[in-house]
């Protein structure tokens, strides 16, 4: 996965120094290539459900993109959950036992 | 063919030999311990051996079913590969010290009843203690006396409950126990507590994270797998555990969200998936019992694997921090990518070992009909994905550059990750192997075409959260800051203990001090001396002025006998003297 953009950053340095080596993500190209896959999968996904037959538990699982939208909402409740609820709570310094 | 050993023994031999040899004799010695038990256990048949009569009971140190054996296996294979991994250590207190806690872990699973399970238990603690103090850290010291302390509570909790229940029985059998009598409860809770039951977890993330690197690995595989072990044996079908293993897999992830070391992250999902064998021990049919304990068999791997990948980090570059970390795909790429695969395992990735075991137990909660325990369940999956599944290898291998160029994981390292990531995607590809060793006969079909869209959209549409989180600035910063958890009750309530015995207790040693020590005793032992002083100063004045002493030459006398007398300097004469006066007067006054 490294090396496929083995360009140097600054071309006037004869010396190769590591941290000077472009790697796959040092490419905005390839971040942006990477998501729009991202993205595209997940229009797949949500394209895909009308032709699966499902046969469920529970009514809800019928329900269109149900667990789409479930990962979603969930993964942003916990988020700010997280970070609004919790961290407050409970964040202290690194040497409060000390 | 000779007989078979129990599987213990070869580990413990096996960790007694360890000091005695050096370099690659010790490597070899400490591969070969988990082959040879592997092989002796294959050659194993379910029944009941090696029966040791014990005052009134017979102990059982092997009871082989199919639910003992299932994790026989996967302890054998795990302790290969933390072995492996662990390799380039040259203490042996950790060699040691990891064999005796896999041995036991095995002890435990094979013993047939309560005396020699409790045993196991016990050595369980005492041996992966070592394992934290063995980084040498002021932290780690710290972390394993409490660890220590909370797991000697949990086992005397536990060797209470077998009193109690033994002595209402009058049976040792290990076997179904359910909750009937205070014995059974205790039992209940002393399991738990090392199954880290919710308020009882944090022993687990306070000490895991503390240990050493390779430690960590053995810690990860044995204490929690015994006691969900236990409970499926001993409480299948119990109800509360549904409830507590729903509580499992939901609160510790979001603490996980907001954590910034990443072993302690790994620390907090470990929990979130012991609950979801604990909730489906809890369901108890034959569907939730066989995913609970195929979810412990899938779930050592690759959080072996996870806890692999995160130690070589650290093995590598020092840190561990998420705040320290990033940008190590450029110069760790294998590791990087066997991280993935333990992520994808974990989250439970469509051809990964989890999507086989976890969907079991929901699929046990949906045909329970039980509607709040399963959207707890979806929630901590996808949860689940979002910490651990993205968070770890994204802090670690990518997000912002550290700037950090450190070599590739050693070979030896390489190779245990890659035979754990190996087994999680085979597992996950090809199922049946492990299914045909599950307790009861599987008819579950984990690759139907509704599964796995819904489990793809579950999980996409978290990568989905979490990437518009992170572009917007919503996702939660690292910070370096420490959060507090249910430990914060015994860290500073025993703190504040300590403070309350010092202020009440000092106070009153200091004033007996004073009193005692220093006040009545002293005047005692001068009174002591002063008084035979006095007194002679008194009969020989009395003497003297009889003899017509007086003035100046009289008060120096007097002067010269205290001083003798307090001195202890008496001419002899003068001292017998004395003693036979004394005499004389003692006969008169007879």
């Amino acid at each position: 996965m490294q090396d496929q953009n083995v360009n140097h950053t600054n071309p006037a340095s004869s010396i190769q120094h590591p941290a000077s080596k472009r790697y796959l993500f040092d490419n905005p190209r390839n971040v942006k290539i990477l998501l729009g896959c991202f993205y595209a999968s997940l229009l797949v996904l949500l394209i895909i459900e009308w032709f699966v037959h499902k046969h469920p538990h529970f009514d809800w699982e019928a329900w269109p993109e149900f667990y789409a939208v479930y990962g979603f909402v969930a993964c942003v409740v916990l988020v700010v959950a997280a970070k609004y609820i919790l961290r407050p709570l409970v964040k202290r310094r690194e040497d409060y036992y000390d | 063919m000779t007989e078979p050993l129990p599987p213990f023994i070869i580990f413990i031999l096996g960790a007694l030999l360890v000091p005695l040899l050096k370099g690659r004799w010790k490597s070899g010695l400490l591969l070969l311990i988990p082959v040879l038990g592997f092989i002796n256990l294959v050659h194993m048949e379910e029944g009941t051996y090696w029966i040791v009569p014990f005052l009134d009971y017979h102990l059982i140190f092997g009871r082989v079913d199919r639910l003992s054996l299932l994790f026989g296996y996967i302890f054998h294979i795990i302790s290969f590969i933390a072995i492996l991994y662990a390799l380039h250590v040259k203490d042996d207190i950790q060699h040691v010290a990891g064999l005796v806690y896999a041995g036991s872990a095995l002890g435990a699973v094979f013993s047939g009843e309560l005396f020699s399970f409790f045993v196991f238990w016990e050595m369980l603690t005492i041996s992966s203690i070592f394992l934290i103090w063995a980084r040498r850290t002021g932290a780690s010291l710290g972390a394993g006396y409490r660890y220590l302390l909370v797991h000697a509570a949990g086992g005397l909790c536990l060797l209470a409950g077998i009193v109690l229940h033994v002595n209402q029985t009058g049976s040792i059998e290990l076997g179904y126990l359910g909750l009937n009598g205070p014995g059974t409860y205790l039992i209940f809770f002393g399991f738990g507590l090392n199954c880290a039951w919710p308020v009882l977890h944090p022993w687990l993330t306070d000490a895991y994270p503390e240990a050493t690197i390779t430690g960590t690995i053995f810690l990860s595989a044995f204490t929690t797998k015994v006691a969900v072990y236990a409970l499926a044996r001993a409480f299948p079908g119990t109800q509360a555990l549904i409830w507590i293993g729903a509580v499992m897999t939901s609160f510790p992830i979001f603490y996980a969200v907001i954590e910034n070391d990443l072993r302690r992250v790994l620390a907090y999902s470990l929990i979130n998936q012991v609950g979801f064998m604990v909730c489906g021990i809890g369901i108890g049919t034959a569907l939730a019992i066989n995913g609970a304990v195929c979810h412990a068999f899938n779930d050592i791997l690759f959080k072996a694997l996870l806890f692999m990948s995160m130690g070589a980090v650290m093995y590598r570059t020092g840190k561990i921090n998420g705040t320290d970390l990033g940008g190590l795909y450029r110069t760790m790429p294998l590791t990087c990518i066997f991280c993935m695969v333990g992520a994808a395992s974990i989250s439970a990735f469509p051809l990964f070992s989890g999507f086989v075991s976890k969907s079991m137990v929901m699929d046990a909660a949906g045909a329970g009909h039980m509607r709040i325990i399963w959207f707890m369940l979806l929630f901590a999956s996808a949860g689940v994905f979002h910490h651990a599944g993205i968070k770890i290898p994204y802090f670690a291998f990518f997000s912002h550059d550290s700037g950090m160029r450190p070599k590739e994981a050693p070979v030896h390292m390489l190779l245990a990750m890659g035979i754990a990531a190996g087994l999680s995607i085979f597992i996950g590809v090809y199922p049946a192997p492990l299914y045909s060793l599950l307790p009861y006969p599987v008819e579950y079909v984990p690759y139907t075409a509704p599964h796995i869209l819904g489990q793809t959209q579950l999980l996409f549409f978290s990568a989905l959260a979490f990437t518009l989180l992170l572009l917007s600035g919503i996702y939660p910063a690292e910070i370096r800051c420490i959060n507090l958890d249910v430990d914060w009750f015994y860290r500073k309530g025993g703190r504040l203990f300590y403070r309350v015995m010092a202020r009440t207790l000092n106070p009153i040693n200091a004033a007996s001090e004073r009193l005692f020590v220093k006040g009545i005793v002293r005047s005692i032992a001068h009174l002591s001396k002063d008084i035979i002083a006095r007194l002679s100063v008194f009969v020989m004045v009395t003497f003297w002025m009889l003899t017509g002493l007086r003035g100046e030459r009289l008060r120096m006398r007097k002067l010269n006998l205290y001083a003798d007398v307090m001195g202890g300097t008496c001419p002899v004469g003068l001292g017998a003297g004395a003693a036979t006066a004394f005499l004389v007067l003692v006969f008169v006054l007879m």
